[in-house]
């Protein structure tokens, strides 16, 4: 790298031959978009301990749906926020029209609780009320301070609203334009489920006795009193508002104190896992990821590796599936039914895997003659999905980005709207659905809780009908428990979970590929999972990373990042000042100073303007700065202090008295004392004291200098 | 200081041809390798011989960047990579590369199959040539290698135009391309942070306009069109392919829509339709509001505007047609011009800047006889209106990008050399930065400062931070920083001096200690001589920390004063290590005034 073309530069480089081939980079924290302006100062002031520490929470007890902090540098940042939803599974659906199941089923009395808000369905009690949600944990840290949420992926930004239109939240939230797009997607039909199907009533006594807090067997940590109803629609469009757009690789300053990047995680469209960097530390964020290449761009693991910490989380839902074989179940269970003349609900989200699902299952049923069964896709977002799909080229696989050039639309759905294969529609009343309606089909439709939207009627509709087949594709919810309240039920039900993300073996691979100093996890990833409690092989392996540290819920934990070093940039007047001075063998050591200038955070030395200083006697400016100043080292043998003893006498001080005691602490000390002087010089392992009466200034400068000669110095 | 230097190729004080060399800490870059429109010899692609007199530039050159797909931009890639010999990374847009290969395949049938010239390149290497190119987002850093970086900005000229800041070691320069300050039609505008760069290469197409406001020009647009075809003239458009083209659609479909007009418009591109779908696919590239309601209405299905066909050039009655290229210089514009010329009811309108040499340039100019190579003469009686609609920015424009992304120094490209001097004056004089405006061939040397990153100990920095914070804040004050500068392995740390003898074991530090007592004479009690000489040298040393010990020790730096009693005798200990010898020495002499 020899591009040193100046001859000052030269002049400096051939000083410090180290230097050469020292990689001259520039501090990426310069760059960037600045951050809004911050009072640092205070920030300081407050915070002098917390900036060298970093402190870890956790806000969510779902590693799926995540929500953690990182507090590091004086900052305090949220990553994800997820909201967990298992918790409407304990409520009663909510039916599009008077449903004769759910408005006839009787109440469940106790005797502690026996006013109607329980309600027996099917075999199990459910709460009448209108559903709640699992927002991040609140109470241990304050909202307020948070300076920035990033977002990895749309399922892991549903509970934002929450944190800003609910806390005193001020900070800046990224995400990925898909991401932001899509889960407005999500926002939109969630409130729009909801808010079509209101209940006049609100149950609330039950939470006041624990037997009723977990009614239907889930996987529930936290208290119902910590449990949410819905944000509303205004909440979700002020919430989006505060997000800013974030590309792939690309370097968002935070308070020039730290550098993110979002980096391609390959789960979904727009899907991120974040790098967070200063210039010496690094530490990596991995939420849902995949080794696999459908639709998204794949993962970026490049940008991951050589981490001093990697926080992971957001593993498969399903890890005891196994996932070749479940499309080709999924296929032949459609294709089954539609030859029986059944219908085919699958509960699915607004967007993600249905896209694969449309190309995928199109073509089967081209393979197996029955082009002619029609897919309907009802959701109040599917029109906006499906056209916004197709303008996303360049966060797609590099296969369907290689169609936009042609051009043509990546994904086929585009095709199979034109050619009426696949309709949409926002609801089942809505305008034309009726009479384009043609059975037997396949109907893809929210919400996969099966707690409300337009699904809970169609359950209702082909249930008692064992010629359909209702099949569960999202890992989210455990199927038997979303159905529990339609029993019974004969319509044939599939469980054919598809699970994108990381599973256990990938990521042990994963993890040990980055190499990584320590790696963080959700203690349910050290044990085996629930469903599976004897597959010992469904854990992150203990070995793989030189430290392992687990959390889980509320908890707080220190992560081991010591920081020992910062940067700062030195200006070449100052940096050419400095005269190195070869101490070992490869080590040069020289005094520099300077004046240290501090902006967002970037640590700046420049040299000193002397006639700029006041207030300052003139023969003090050099010591003010340690200019030219220079340590002594080494040791005075016997030798070095025959060799003083001799450059004492050049000087003309010959009436010397030498003595050698070792009374000060044990230290053997050479008192060399000037006999008609008042002066004494201790020499001794540690350092020589010249002790000097008054007004003898000259004198001990001679001493001094003949002192100076005999030791080494830089 | 380091260098960074810049040589155009094409661009310099010149429009057309844009062909920048940059090199900066070692790398050599080129920006944009575009076709001057105006040539049809060998002048029309850049000298290739100045970078590698003979045999392929890949050695020479480490990446080329294309900031969007117009010819005079991109229009020498193929020739570039695929005939002189480039195999190095080439980086773009991802609708730059969607379509710059068919601008490009549209310029060589014009070329090759309408004029009959060789030594051009071929499909085949249109594509090879795309192969080679790494599509890159917006905001997205990318290391070309270990030492380069670079990153794209929106540029809002034409879909999936950039400008491209670029870094190599501690020096960056942001390249502009062509762009446009304000929104349009369908697309934003331009957009940078204050990324500081050392080195700003601007655009001055329109370095001294200031144009007026967009809608007078759309309505001054609209009334000659109008007028025109409502006396029964025909109105010829020459545009490029994708670009200002969609632009004016949009605006004469909502025209005719709200006029309820019924005269006939063509666009006469086989590509319209395709060409549409770009827009509709890359649609996050466009502006906020097509952005939003994509779904509901794409912008670039229009209803009023039809495919044009050869035959209809010489139907009767009024129409409007959009014909490429857009300079006239070719192709099927200027076959229609050439029977619609002589007719004084017809108009051709040039919607944006004409190269010197081609039709469009002459006619704007005033000719009224136009001669072509087989001695045709074509008289020109139609009304020519210029329209500016290019989107390039205006003087106006250009100010306010630099002040936006704060460069060191400017260098004007692409515009006319009187224009450049007049902006460059102003540059000077507005923001007191350098400004350079080179010409073809010429090589710009810009000096930039240099900063060395090192490594510095945390102990260092927390105790520069605590003796900082313990004094009364004060905005002004400086911040005094000294540490010893190790070197090791070819690395730089700066630490604290204990740290030092603890880091390399093989040296121990002898400190040399220096001692000096006082008598002192006086009645005063231990606690006010104490008091005393601490507000003295706090007085005098104002700058310095000046603590008391124990109630009987004064400690400035490493100078101690210590006060002794011995059998009701009391004197003054000033003792100092060396490297504190002035300081020592000052306090000593300033002691002994007083005792």
């Amino acid at each position: 790298m020899l591009w040193i073309l100046d001859n000052i530069f030269n002049k400096l480089c051939s000083k410090l031959t180290d230097f050469m081939f020292l990689n001259i980079v520039d501090n990426p924290l310069e760059k960037g978009c600045r951050s809004p302006n911050r009072h640092f100062v205070n920030k300081t002031e407050n915070n002098k301990l917390k900036y060298f520490k970093m402190k870890f929470y956790c806000l969510s007890n779902d590693p799926v749906h995540a929500c953690y902090v990182l507090s590091f540098k004086e900052l305090m940042i949220m990553l994800d926020c997820g909201l967990v939803m298992e918790t409407v599974l304990n409520f009663l659906p909510l039916p599009l029209v008077q449903s004769s199941k759910f408005s006839t089923c009787s109440n469940w009395n106790h005797p502690k609780l026996n006013d109607g808000e329980l309600k027996k369905a099917g075999n199990n009690i459910f709460i009448d009320s209108s559903p709640e949600f699992q927002p991040p944990l609140a109470k241990i840290i304050d909202f307020s301070e948070i300076d920035v949420i990033l977002i990895s992926n749309y399922m892991n930004m549903l509970a934002l609203p929450y944190i800003t239109e609910k806390t005193n939240f001020k900070g800046i939230v990224y995400a990925t334009e898909p991401t932001l797009q899509i889960a407005r997607f999500f926002l939109e039909e969630l409130v729009e489920y909801i808010d079509t199907t209101p209940k006049p009533n609100q149950a609330s006594k039950w939470k006041e006795f624990s037997e009723f807090h977990n009614l239907n067997n889930l996987n529930l940590e936290l208290h119902p009193l910590k449990w949410k109803k819905l944000f509303t629609l205004d909440e979700v469009h002020k919430s989006l508002s505060r997000v800013q757009i974030a590309g792939f690789d690309q370097k968002i300053d935070v308070f020039g104190a730290l550098e993110v990047k979002p980096v391609s995680s390959g789960y979904c469209l727009g899907s991120a896992n974040f790098v967070l960097s200063t210039g010496l530390e690094k530490i990596c964020y991995i939420s849902g990821s995949s080794t696999l290449t459908t639709q998204a761009k794949p993962i970026n693991q490049n940008a991951l590796k050589n981490s001093d910490v990697i926080i992971m989380s957001g593993l498969t839902q399903a890890p005891h599936i196994n996932p070749d074989a479940i499309l080709g179940d999924l296929c032949l269970n459609v294709v089954l039914t539609l030859r029986n003349n059944g219908t085919v609900l699958i509960p699915c989200y607004p967007s993600g895997v249905i896209y694969d699902l449309f190309e995928i299952l199109s073509q089967k049923l081209d393979d197996s003659g029955l082009s002619t069964i029609p897919m309907y896709f009802i959701s109040p977002v599917a029109e906006h999905s499906l056209a916004y799909s197709n303008i996303l080229a360049e966060w797609l696989s590099s296969t369907k980005q290689n169609k936009v050039y042609i051009p043509d639309e990546p994904f086929p759905h585009a095709n199979l709207v034109k050619n009426n294969r696949l309709k949409f529609f926002k609801h089942i009343y809505s305008e034309g659905f009726s009479a384009e309606f043609r059975q037997p089909c396949v109907i893809f439709c929210g919400h996969p809780s099966l707690r409300f939207g337009d699904i809970a009627h169609l359950i209702e509709q082909y249930g008692s009908n064992s010629n359909h087949t209702i099949i569960f594709t999202e890992p989210d919810f455990p199927f038997l428990q979303a159905l529990a309240p339609y029993h019974p039920l004969n319509m044939k039900v599939v469980y054919c979970p598809i699970e994108t993300s990381l599973n256990f073996q990938q990521a042990n691979k994963l993890i040990k590929d980055l190499k990584t100093e320590v790696l963080v996890i959700p203690k349910v990833y050290t044990n085996p999972p629930n469903i599976a409690p004897n597959r010992d092989d469904l854990v992150i392996d203990r070995q793989i990373a030189k430290q392992i540290i687990t959390f889980k819920c509320g908890d707080c934990i220190k992560l081991p990042l010591k920081r020992k070093k910062n940067q700062v940039f030195v200006d070449p007047d100052v940096a050419l000042s400095v005269i190195p001075q070869e101490v070992m063998n490869g080590v040069k050591l020289a005094p520099l100073s300077g004046i240290l200038d501090v902006k967002d955070n970037v640590y700046n030395i420049r040299s000193v303007d002397m006639n700029c200083i006041e207030g300052v006697p003139k023969q003090l400016l050099n010591s003010l700065f340690k200019k030219q100043v220079s340590y002594e080292y080494g040791t005075m043998n016997q030798m070095d202090i025959d060799m003083f003893l001799n450059k004492l006498k050049q000087e003309g001080i010959t009436d010397i008295k030498t003595s050698q005691t070792n009374e000060n602490d044990g230290i053997l000390t050479t008192k060399i004392k000037l006999i008609n002087e008042d002066i004494s010089i201790d020499i001794s392992d540690k350092g020589t004291h010249i002790h000097c009466g008054e007004g003898k200034q000259n004198l001990r400068i001679k001493i001094r200098d003949a002192l100076l000669s005999c030791l080494n110095k830089f | 200081m380091p260098d960074i230097k810049v040589t155009c190729l094409g661009a310099g004080q010149d429009v057309g041809r844009s062909c920048i060399l940059l090199s900066m800490g070692g790398k050599n870059i080129m920006l944009d390798c575009g076709m001057h429109m105006g040539f049809n010899d060998e002048r029309r692609f850049p000298d290739f011989s100045y970078v590698a007199l003979e045999g392929p530039l890949t050695t020479y050159i480490d990446c080329v960047i294309i900031s969007h797909f117009h010819l005079d931009h991109c229009g020498a890639l193929p020739y570039m990579t695929e005939i002189v010999g480039y195999t190095g990374p080439i980086y773009m847009t991802h609708p730059t590369k969607a379509i710059a290969p068919i601008l490009l395949e549209d310029m060589r049938k014009v070329a090759v199959e309408r004029k009959g010239e060789s030594n051009f390149f071929t499909t085949q290497m249109i594509k090879d040539c795309m192969k080679k190119v790494t599509a890159v987002t917006l905001h997205q850093s990318v290391m070309v290698d270990n030492d380069m970086e670079i990153k794209a900005y929106y540029a809002g000229h034409v879909l999936g135009a950039a400008m491209f800041w670029i870094r190599v070691g501690n020096q960056s320069v942001v390249y502009t391309g062509d762009y446009n300050m304000t929104p349009d039609r369908h697309l934003g505008a331009a957009m940078i942070d204050k990324c500081k760069p050392d080195l700003l290469i601007t655009e001055s197409t329109y370095a001294t306009t200031i144009r007026d406001s967009k809608r007078c020009r759309e309505t001054d647009f609209l009334k000659k069109v109008h007028e025109c075809v409502a006396k029964g003239g025909k109105v010829l458009i020459p545009v490029f392919a994708l670009g200002r083209a969609q632009e004016l659609c949009i605006l004469l479909e909502t025209y005719w829509e709200r006029m309820n007009l019924k005269y006939p418009i063509y666009f006469a591109l086989g590509l319209t339709e395709k060409a549409n779908n770009y827009y509709k696919m890359f649609i996050t590239w466009t502006n906020q509001k097509i952005r939003k309601t994509f779904v509901q209405r794409n912008m670039f299905d229009f209803k009023h505007i039809k495919p044009f066909d050869r035959g209809y050039i010489d139907n009767p009655g009024s129409m409007v047609v959009f014909a490429t290229p857009g300079m006239l210089h070719a192709g099927l514009s200027l076959q229609i011009f050439k029977k619609w010329a002589p007719n004084e009811n017809n108009m051709v309108i040039m919607p944006g800047y004409c190269v010197q040499g081609t039709v469009g340039h002459k006619i704007l100019g005033g000719a009224k006889k136009i001669e072509f190579e087989n001695r045709q003469v074509v008289e020109v009686k139609m009304a020519v209106e210029y329209m500016s609609f290019s989107a390039h920015a205006d003087a106006k424009g250009i100010m306010q990008l630099i002040a936006n992304c704060e460069p060191r120094n400017v260098l004007l490209v692409h515009g006319e050399a009187a224009k450049m001097e007049f902006l460059k004056d102003k540059i000077r004089e507005e923001f007191k930065i350098d400004c350079f405006s080179p010409a073809n061939g010429e090589t710009c040397v810009i000096r930039t400062p240099l900063r060395i990153p090192i490594e510095c100990s945390l102990n260092l920095i927390k105790k520069e931070l605590k003796a900082y914070n313990a004094q009364p804040p004060d905005p002004k004050r400086r911040r005094y920083f000294n540490g010893i500068l190790a070197m090791k392995d070819g690395k730089l740390i700066l630490m604290d001096l204990p740290e030092v003898w603890k880091e390399f074991n093989g040296i121990n530090r002898h400190v040399i200690k220096f001692s000096s007592l006082i008598k002192l004479e006086t009645a005063s009690t231990n606690f006010q001589i104490v008091e005393e000489i601490h507000s003295l040298i706090k007085d005098r040393l104002s700058a310095w920390e000046v603590k008391i010990v124990d109630g009987q020790s004064i400690i400035i730096e490493s100078v101690v004063v210590k006060l002794n009693e011995e059998n009701a005798d009391k004197n003054l200990c000033v003792s100092w290590e060396s490297q504190d010898e002035d300081l020592g020495r000052y306090i000593l002499g300033l002691l002994q005034t007083i005792s």
